[in-house]
Parts: C-alpha cells; structure tokens; sequence
C-alpha cells in the first residue's frame, strides 16, 4: 500500500438487487498517475468508476480518495466530490446557462469564489481547452466535442486533484473524439491523477501509465498499456481485444452463459 | 377500394347501386352545411334584437361602468389572482419537494393534501375560509383582511394543481443534470435550487400559466368573503350593478374584461408551448 495512493480501491463489491456488477475490485492509481479502464460492456468498469465518487453506493469495501475515505459513512461527501472532477459520456453541460455561467455557477456556489475571480478561473479553463471564444454560447449551439470540451474545463475550475472521465468520447461523432482527446492528453502530461474507462485503444496506448481490463465484475488484467494491449496474457482479454481493434472479424458466436457480467 | 381502378371487380358488378363514396361525401358535407346555416337564419329571425339589446349592449349603462370597472374591479381581479398564485406557488413547491421527498410522511402528507384539494370545488373552499375559519378560531385576524383570505384561499386552489405540475416538471430534468451537479460538490438541495428548479421552470411555463388563467377566473369567488366596495372585483362589481339597473349590460362588459386577460394569455401559452417543442428537438 503505498502511501502516494490518490485513489486506493479495497475489496470493492456492488450488487443492483441480486446482480453482482463488481465481485470484489483491488486497485490503487498513484499521484499523476494515468489508468484506462477497458473492457466490454456490462464488465462493471463505469459502476467502479461511480463508485470513486460514490455517485453508486459500494454494498461492501473500501474507496480512499487523497488519504479520505469516501466509504466513511460519516464522511462529507460534497467536500471530497470537490476534489474530484468528473466527466460524463453525455456531458451533462446546464442547458440553461451559457458556457462562462457553466463554469461560474458551480465555483460560486460550491466553493464561493466571489464573481470576479470565478469568471477569471473561468475564462482560464476555456482557454485551456481551446474555446475561450464560445464563452457566451450555449451548450445546444456547440458540437458534441465542444461540449464534451466544455464539461472537462467545468471540472477543472473546481481545481480537482482527480479527474474521472466515464467514456468520454463514446457520444461523439468520430472526427470529434480527437479534439477531447487532445484535452485529456494536455491533463495528463500536466501531471494529473486520472482514470479514464475508455473504449479509445490509441488513446490508452499512448497515454495511460497503466491498463485494466475488467470483465464480469473482476480486475481480469493489469499492466503498462505494452504489456495489457500488444501482448495480453488472458483469454478475454485477446478475445476482447481482437474484436474492438477488428470488428469486422468477428465470428458468429454462442453466447457462453455466465462470462459477461450483467448490466452497467 | 375506390371502385374506379380495380377493373375486374367492376366488371363482376357494373352498375353499383346508390351513390359512390365521394359522392356520399359531398351529400354529408352539404347537410351539415345547410343545418348550420338554418340555425344561424332561426335564431336571427326570431330573436327579438331589440330586446336583447336593451338587456345586454345598453351603451349608457356600460359608459356608466367606466372608469371603476378597470380601475377597480378589474384591478381587484389581477391582485387577488397574482397574491394567490404567488402563494399556490410557494406552497405547490413545498409539497412537489415533500412529494418527492425521501421521508415517508413527507410524501403521505402531500398526496393527502393534493388528493383532497384536488378533489374539492374551490368555491366550497372560498366559504370554508371565509366563514367556517372565523367560526373555529375567534378573535384570529387574517393579515390583509379580504386580501389576505383571497389569497389564501385562491393559494390553497392552486397548490394542489402547481405541485403535481412542478412534480412533473423535476422529474422531466434529466437525472445526469443532478449527477453532475452532486459530482461538482453541491449539496441535494443546493443542486435543486440552482441546478434543477431553473429548468423544471422552463419546462412548465406553459401549463403555469394555464392555471395562472385558472385562478384568474376563480378569483371571482372572492365575493363569498364577504367584500366592501372597494375590495369588489370584477364578476361583483358587474353583478352589483346588473341589480341595481335591473339590466344585464354590466354583466357583459365583466365578461369582456376577463376575455381582455385570458385571450392575449392564452396566446402567450400556445407561444411558450411552440417554443418548448423547439427547444426539444
């Protein structure tokens, strides 16, 4: 257990009524460090993702977050939320406030930044993702990318010491990713602690300090993005792989019951 | 089947008897035009114009109802409307929230409450204000007097209605809305107010205003509370003065300035609705 841990997962388990989304989650993302989380759908690595944040409540097991434990049920969950910026597959941008009054709202409330000062941490972040001139746009008038764009620079103004993204680019026409994944890829060089549950291989190979593939509700496999994407030891973690980097490969298949882990 | 295209069948049966569907149509549409126009020569033939004339569109008593009619009764009418909307809307908050709430008698007390004043004509609640409070609490003085008991009794009309249409409303907000607004560190009912609220706002607009119309016309209960003259409003005002000229003009100019409120609000919903739909896609 190394004491640099900004995100430590104990024995982690999660059930939606008698569905076992998680069995049992290890695992630990050190300061700065990078960690993409693959695997198919209904694996259980969005659940685990929410669970960081306890946006889903764990049924058992620990999450520590920057030494706090967020498991604590005496814990003061908005506070260590403020440490965590998160971002959503479908951005979930305030469609009644224009792209600044996104940013501002949530520094002045929260954190209660007084005006001048939200708008310039505001103005800063905007910049930072490339789109200090949509400042007085709403979010209905931007692109999906800009959106998403927009969603990461909300986040940041809170000035988090953790960023999870929930497959980001997954809602986004495929000339659109590249734009948000840029941005994420600024974060990371910056140094930011993140956790990505992704489906963008190119992006995890390049990036990530560390690879998870997590099938039915268990860590199946992890190491550097070499190790997990270009040589995988495990079955289903090939099989996976072969068909997200080949679809068109793919061959008719029983379905085996009982290897895909139930819903996300 | 038309009859027209499918040759082989007409071939079997050449000479259809009576008349073709088109031409049904045609019969049909002129009948319903000819009673339509019969009615309107009936009435116009034996109504007798003068007298109703004489009974609704008399223009000394309607002059005789100006300037009051607008500066006092219809004034009266948007005060008593506005003070009891604001106060259903305080209220039908309160319990949209309650509703909705994670405490189980938060949500009982709701429902009871919406159910029973739901179910309850508000002229019946009008006379319990007015009278049966007074009776139970004595000596217990309503603040604002008339106003004040308006208020609340057009309020309690309204609440019921506006906490279901709120209930609606938030739970038409997209639950990621809340989910984004937890993960930035707001509070449940922080994120409610600020986050929310503003766009459950938006999405009921138009069914708000169907009851701010609703309560306007309501509010022409307030005379079962008992008014002085000045405190009349519209439907008052214009009975009042229907007796003392023994003519039914000032029943009809009350009529027109409610119609002078809801027509152009009524617009202004189907307006909001249109734009809503827009804003959707």
């Amino acid at each position: 257990m190394s004491s640099s841990a900004e995100i430590r997962i104990r024995d982690l388990h999660k059930s939606f009524g008698d569905n076992q989304v998680l069995r049992g989650i290890d695992l630990e993302i050190g300061q700065g460090e990078v960690v993409c989380v693959i695997g198919p759908s209904g694996s259980g690595k969005s659940t685990l993702l929410r669970c960081v944040n306890l946006l889903e409540e764990p049924t058992e097991g620990q999450v520590f977050v920057g030494g706090t434990e967020v498991t604590d049920p005496d814990v003061d969950i908005d506070a260590v939320r403020r440490r965590i910026g998160m971002v959503f597959q479908q951005f979930n941008l305030f469609p009644h406030l224009t792209v600044t009054e996104n940013l501002t709202l949530p520094q002045r409330r929260v954190l209660k930044r007084n005006k001048a000062k939200a708008a310039a941490i505001a103005a800063e972040n905007l910049r930072r993702v490339g789109l200090a001139e949509k400042m007085d746009a709403y979010p209905s008038s931007l692109s999906g990318g800009q959106q998403q764009r927009v969603a990461i620079a909300r986040a940041l103004a809170m000035g988090p010491e953790v960023m999870l993204f929930d497959e980001p680019t997954s809602a986004l026409d495929p000339e659109l990713v590249g734009d948000v994944l840029a941005v994420m890829r600024m974060l990371a060089d910056e140094g930011m602690t993140m956790m990505v549950v992704t489906h963008e291989m190119t992006f995890a190979r390049e990036v990530a300090d560390r690879v998870v593939f997590m099938d039915g509700g268990v860590v199946v496999e992890e190491g550097t993005p070499d190790r997990v994407i270009a040589d995988p030891r495990h079955e289903r973690t090939r099989h996976f792989l072969s068909r997200l980097l080949d679809p068109a490969m793919a061959e008719v298949e029983e379905e085996i019951s009982g290897r895909v882990g139930g819903g996300e | 089947m038309s009859g027209t295209t499918d040759t082989a069948e007409t071939g079997f049966q050449p000479r259809r008897r009576g008349l073709t569907r088109r031409q049904k149509r045609k019969v049909s549409r002129g009948v319903q035009y000819a009673v339509f126009v019969a009615a309107v020569i009936a009435f116009a033939v034996t109504a007798d114009w003068g007298r109703l004339q004489n009974q609704f569109a008399q223009p000394d008593i309607a002059k005789q109802m100006f300037p009051d009619v607008i500066t006092l009764a219809l004034k009266n009418t948007v005060l008593y409307t506005v003070t009891g909307f604001a106060v259903g809307l305080v209220l039908g908050i309160a319990l949209a929230l309650m509703r909705l709430s994670s405490v189980g008698p938060y949500r009982w007390v709701a429902g009871v409450y919406i159910e029973i004043f739901r179910g309850l004509p508000a002229l019946l609640i009008f006379i319990f204000i007015g009278v049966a409070v007074p009776l139970a609490f004595p000596g217990t003085e309503i603040v604002g007097g008339t106003y004040g008991k308006a208020a609340i009794a057009l309020g309690l009309v309204g609440a019921a209605y506006m906490a279901e249409t709120f209930r609606a409303g938030i739970q038409a907000v997209p639950k990621g809305q809340m989910e984004a607004g937890r993960s930035l560190g707001f509070s449940p009912a922080r994120a409610m107010v600020s986050i929310i609220i503003p766009q459950a706002f938006r999405i009921i607009l138009p069914p708000l205003t169907n009851e701010f119309v609703q309560l306007f016309k309501d509010s022409s209960l307030v005379l079962l509370l008992g008014v002085t003259l000045e405190e009349r409003e519209l439907s008052k005002f214009g009975r009042d003065l229907a007796s003392t000229t023994a003519n039914s003009t000032p029943i009809l100019v009350a009529g027109l300035c409610y119609l002078l409120v809801t027509i152009p609000l009524g617009f202004v919903v189907r307006r909001l609705e249109s734009k809503a739909r827009e804003a959707v896609k």
